[in-house]
């Protein structure tokens, strides 16, 4: 992760700020910066997204197109994702220096959706064990300024939500091959349902507290972040732990369930109405 | 707890806001100023095909017969007598290396470390800004009377620390004080680096009677609500006003 350098005493300055719960922004501890939505932003894709969440700016385009169904799940269509940490977002990423962290990502993000509920699959399919939709979800990392998950995780929500995928007839001819005709009207598709679809929380152990959003600074004085994905209806998902330090299995049982349950319900609810502010 | 989300919306132009009546006139790199040869090149301009094309994104500005471009984002460019804040980066043998925002990493010695007007920094939080921003005065070192104290650096870092109780002169060795800072001067200084972001996101000239002005302005506030776009334009259009009644 992009890293900045702090002396001693900014870093016990964060961390006795964050033990009073009053960040350096002025901030709580239980208090997201402000995020910004955009959708439809790349026309040649599906659909696409871009989150800017304080300095952390994520761009996502979901790219349909047809394939062949996995052996072991031939009813159903797949996602792929693939995470670029671009040398935009910091200097550290030039050349391979950003590999590492797109695939801790991607593999995160495999994981989240590793369930059947998330994205309801099935409807992916054209026709078994011949055809299925395959979405190929692209992320960007155009600036990194901490708290890149739970940012990650918004922008493919709000992708996925405006992807639009053609809707396909399946013809089959007198011997039996069959063919696959797109229909002509470019409106003439079938959109995903995304309510389902869980977002990460990351919540990081600085001092004796929690904090979500960290920004680098704050990260740099956590030893180990928690990252659980919730669903609107505050169904676990996946679960993580990242970081060099321990955490005592009851402070994670207290973060569980205090932010993760209350922050389900705000991050469920969009983005069927991306202007709105949630309180609880 | 909250968490706000919005759709992006475009920004207001800075003169619609202030109703100048004269609009600056703004360039990019490859823009012509001017095909008038007769003026004098200055920075931030070069000639070519016979007219006066700019090379650095800014307003044009003029004085007589000198035409030259203020850069808008530019490294910081040292000048004696500065004061700057920086970042130690590397220790070698017999030096610092110092991160100041400018184009190469400055040195400093151990030797000058022990004369005045050199001092390393405890608790505080550390604001980036862009050089430009900063105001020339004659001095960089403020306590505000809202409890907090600040360093304008010239290369555009600003140190924002609570104010000492007294001075302590220190015998050898630094050792800084890391008791924890107390929660009326934890809001203090969080308001005042929220109130500078909002400055320098509308691009104001950061000096002690501004960053005064923004903070008086932003108590009605919550200190976390000031970072909201519409809060952030409010309070700086009434520093804009009080700073222009106070002139004249």
């Amino acid at each position: 992760m992009a890293s900045v350098a702090l002396s001693e005493a900014e870093k016990v300055y964060i961390v006795h700020g964050v033990q009073e719960d009053l960040r350096v922004d002025g901030r709580g501890c239980e208090d997201y910066r402000c995020v910004e939505v955009e959708t439809d932003v790349v026309s040649n894709t599906s659909g696409s997204a871009r989150v800017k969440l304080g300095h952390t700016d994520i761009l996502v385009g979901v790219k349909a197109e047809m394939g062949t169904p996995k052996l072991e799940k031939p009813n159903e269509g797949y996602l792929e994702f693939f995470v670029d940490c671009s040398a935009n977002a910091t200097p550290e990423f030039e050349g391979r220096g950003g590999d590492d962290l797109g695939t801790e990502i991607a593999n995160t993000l495999y994981r989240i959706f590793n369930n059947k509920s998330s994205v309801d699959l099935k409807s992916l399919c054209i026709s078994p064990r011949e055809h299925c939709w395959i979405l190929y979800v692209d992320v960007l990392l155009l600036e990194c300024g901490g708290n890149l998950f739970d940012a990650i995780s918004i922008a493919v929500k709000a992708a996925l939500f405006n992807t639009r995928i053609p809707k396909v007839r399946v013809l089959e001819d007198e011997e039996g091959s069959k063919d696959i005709e797109l229909s002509d009207d470019p409106y003439d598709c079938i959109r995903l349902s995304v309510e389902n679809v869980p977002c990460i929380v990351t919540l990081c152990k600085i001092g004796y507290r929690h904090v979500v959003d960290a920004t680098l600074q704050e990260e740099a004085c956590s030893l180990a972040s928690l990252l659980v994905s919730v669903t609107s209806k505050g169904v676990v998902t996946c679960m993580r732990k990242v970081g060099k330090g321990s955490l005592d299995p009851e402070s994670i049982f207290e973060m569980m369930e205090g932010s993760s349950a209350r922050l389900a319900a705000p991050l469920g609810h969009f983005p069927a109405a991306p202007y709105q502010l949630v309180t609880d | 707890m909250a968490m706000e989300m919005r759709l992006p919306v475009p920004r207001k132009p800075v003169s619609e806001s202030l109703g100048r009546e004269t609009k600056k006139h703004l360039v990019v790199p490859g823009d012509t100023i001017t095909t008038d040869t007769g003026f004098m090149r200055g920075h931030g301009t070069y000639m070519g095909e016979e007219k006066l094309i700019a090379s650095v994104a800014g307003p044009v500005e003029r004085v007589n017969k000198l035409i030259c471009v203020k850069a808008l984002k530019t490294r910081y460019n040292g000048e004696v007598g500065d004061i700057v804040v920086g970042r130690i980066t590397e220790v070698q043998q017999k030096r610092w290396k110092v991160e100041t925002n400018s184009r190469l990493d400055s040195v400093l010695l151990l030797s000058s470390m022990n004369l005045p007007g050199g001092e390393l920094l405890g608790q505080g939080v550390l604001v980036q800004v862009p050089p430009s921003l900063v105001k020339r005065q004659k001095t960089h070192f403020h306590d505000l009377p809202c409890g907090a104290s600040v360093i304008l650096g010239n290369n555009g870092f600003i140190w924002i620390y609570p104010t000492p109780e007294h001075k302590e002169e220190d015998a050898g060795g630094f050792i800084a004080n890391l008791e924890p800072v107390s929660l009326a001067d934890r809001e203090v200084i969080s308001r005042l680096r929220n109130c500078i972001v909002s400055l320098v996101t509308q691009r104001m000239l950061l000096y002690d009677t501004s960053i005064l002005y923004c903070y008086e302005a932003s108590l009605p506030h919550q200190i976390k609500d000031i970072l909201k776009p519409e809060v952030m334009e409010e309070i700086v259009m009434e520093t804009r006003q009080r700073l222009l009644e106070q002139e004249g």
